[in-house]
């Protein structure tokens, strides 16, 4: 079999093809095509691959490919103690480290039964809510870009830096954090931080509108999104979309709302949906969940309580490293912890977070060892990805990137 | 009423005899359900006016490796109802491992099941599509079984061939 044989699915023309070397475009033109997109596409956001068959401009089917970034997550965790996979929690949602880092600790805390104190469950609010803008800048950045608006993207990125500096000061690395702890956060924030947060949050209001100001009076840009994609509500509740994508549809499910973890019954915030639950929606709700974000953090630092950063728990939480230095039961524990793990009691747990893609689950099997039994990521962008299936059929070839980017996969967390 | 006092009393009032345990940790209510029951009584708990699970939210499996009933099918539903997660699981006790498949009642079990396919070996009868879903086609283990070894298994993957 030679390429013809890929590129043409219909029988009668391969024949044609291989009796005569002179046929021309025009052939193909008239018939089915099978077109291979990805894995190596801008518009994919990473290694997704799509293969699509085309009648003319027109999508009359597709085949989503996943696992080119597969690295086998759920397997190194059964191998690895609680504490230890802290770190790969960075590598799923690249966008959003802290958010993900913060439900896999609320996962484990659930499971072994710790409680952090309030300060660190509001430290661990502001981050989640910090990475939440910051992911939802490089959505609405690369979607611009996907569709051609090229400017957007240099917005985005310009104020998703600030943020990044905030978790160079925090977790002393800009992208792969691993700033939480089993019982706290790696460390405390400090007054400067606190100031740089409410200076980023000052200087972040004016420039969204600006970028809406740059967006919605493009013709292009609306004309390209309005209508395109639509995903019912039944059908996004039947596939199992989740996050902004889900709201967009009109459902107004929000896991900070419906099952409130670290202290967001505290706060005042809204869940926005948009009934149209095209392109353009899923769009718009980004924006909108920016707004919130901007909202919850002036709240929380606003009543952020003074107190520890770490639960004292000396078999399950780590000890300061000064302490193991200078006291003989702190050293005995830090060796137990690192060398043993937590030992959870024997159980399953399930917890989930509101990521920015949407709902970010960790399902926890122990068996009262030091590794989990089991770990299953239930992570929201493979959710959100079986979608496209439905989306892009009898979409325009062009429909299909601007859909991609209105889902916002990424690929390290779908891909896990 | 409490939403899991309703939950458990609907469902053993309609199937007692296929609800071998339940359980409930940390304020996880889990049902573990017959093998053989498991698509039944998901879609009464999705028909069902009081309940309407109507979200599958992941589908996935365990392998206790030493135990007769290797393998357990574990199902995260949720109700926008009762803005309750409720948990299923269903022990397998044949070999190969082979389960009805959910895809009929929640469509999102669609990829869920495949992945569990793919980690697991399981098979999900009647399922509209079953093929791996990270791995490449041809590959012939499943990695998440326990005696699947972590380093993975030298020249299960086709390499490219040493130069002369």
């Amino acid at each position: 079999m030679d390429r013809h044989s890929i590129i043409y699915s219909d029988e009668k023309l391969l024949k044609r093809l291989h009796a005569d070397k002179d046929i021309t475009i025009e052939d193909a033109l008239e018939n089915e095509m099978v077109i291979n997109m990805g894995p190596q596409h801008p518009a994919t956001h990473g290694v997704l691959r799509l293969v699509l068959r085309l009648d003319g401009e027109t999508v009359m089917g597709l085949v989503p490919e996943l696992g080119y970034l597969h690295r086998g997550y759920e397997k190194m965790a059964e191998n690895m103690s609680y504490i230890e996979f802290i770190p790969h929690t960075d590598r799923l949602d690249y966008l959003a480290t802290m958010c993900n880092n913060v439900g896999y600790i609320l996962a484990v805390e659930k499971l072994a039964g710790i409680e952090a104190p309030k300060r660190a469950q509001y430290i661990r609010m502001i981050v989640a809510e910090l990475s939440r803008i910051a992911s939802h800048l490089v959505a609405i950045g690369t979607f611009a870009l996907d569709i051609g608006a090229v400017t957007m993207v240099m917005w985005t990125f310009r104020e998703r830096e600030k943020i990044q500096n905030i978790f160079d000061r925090l977790a002393g690395a800009r992208f792969t954090t691993s700033y939480t702890r089993i019982g706290g956060v790696a460390s405390d924030m400090d007054e400067e931080t606190f100031a740089m947060t409410k200076q980023i949050l000052d200087e972040l209001e004016p420039s969204l509108v600006e970028m809406d100001k740059l967006m919605l009076s493009n013709r292009i840009f609306i004309g390209r999104l309005e209508g395109i994609g639509i995903l019912q509500k039944e059908d996004a509740i039947a596939l199992g979309v989740t996050g902004p994508n889900l709201r967009a549809s009109g459902v107004e499910y929000d896991v900070r709302r419906a099952k409130p973890y670290l202290y967001y019954n505290e706060i005042d915030f809204r869940v926005p949906t948009f009934s149209e639950g095209d392109a353009l929606a899923r769009y718009f709700i980004r924006g909108d969940e920016v707004r919130e974000s901007v909202k919850i953090l002036y709240q929380c630092l606003d009543k952020m309580p003074q107190g520890e950063v770490m639960a004292n728990d000396p078999k399950k939480v780590l000890p300061h490293k000064t302490e193991i230095y200078s006291k003989m039961e702190e050293l005995i524990h830090d060796f137990m912890i690192i060398n043993f793990g937590i030992n959870p009691p024997v159980g399953d747990t399930y917890s989930s977070v509101e990521n920015p893609k949407g709902e970010l689950g960790f399902y926890f099997v122990s068996n009262g060892t030091g590794n989990p039994w089991k770990l299953k990521i239930h992570s929201p962008s493979f959710c959100n990805l079986q979608a496209v299936q439905l989306l892009c059929k009898g979409a325009m070839i062009s429909d299909v990137v601007a859909i991609i980017g209105s889902l916002d996969p990424v690929m390290g967390e779908a891909d896990k | 009423m409490d939403v899991k006092e309703l939950i458990v009393g609907k469902v053993k009032e309609k199937f007692d005899s296929a609800v071998e345990d339940v359980s409930d940790f940390r304020d996880d209510l889990c049902l573990t359900i017959k093998k053989d029951q498991i698509a039944v009584v998901g879609k009464f708990l999705k028909d069902d006016p009081d309940l309407q699970f109507v979200m599958c939210k992941d589908v996935t499996a365990i392998d206790w490796a030493t135990c007769k009933k290797r393998f357990t099918t574990v199902y995260h539903i949720y109700s926008h109802k009762l803005n309750y997660t409720l948990r299923l699981k269903a022990n397998i006790d044949d070999d190969p491992p082979t389960v009805e498949t959910v895809t009929g009642i929640w469509r999102s079990a669609d990829w869920y099941e495949r992945e569990t396919f793919d980690m697991y070996g399981i098979k999900f009868l009647n399922h509209p599509d079953l093929r791996r879903m990270y791995m490449p086609e041809g590959f012939e283990y499943h990695p998440l079984r326990k005696d699947f070894p972590v380093l993975g298994i030298p020249g299960s993957l086709p390499l490219p061939k040493k130069a002369d």
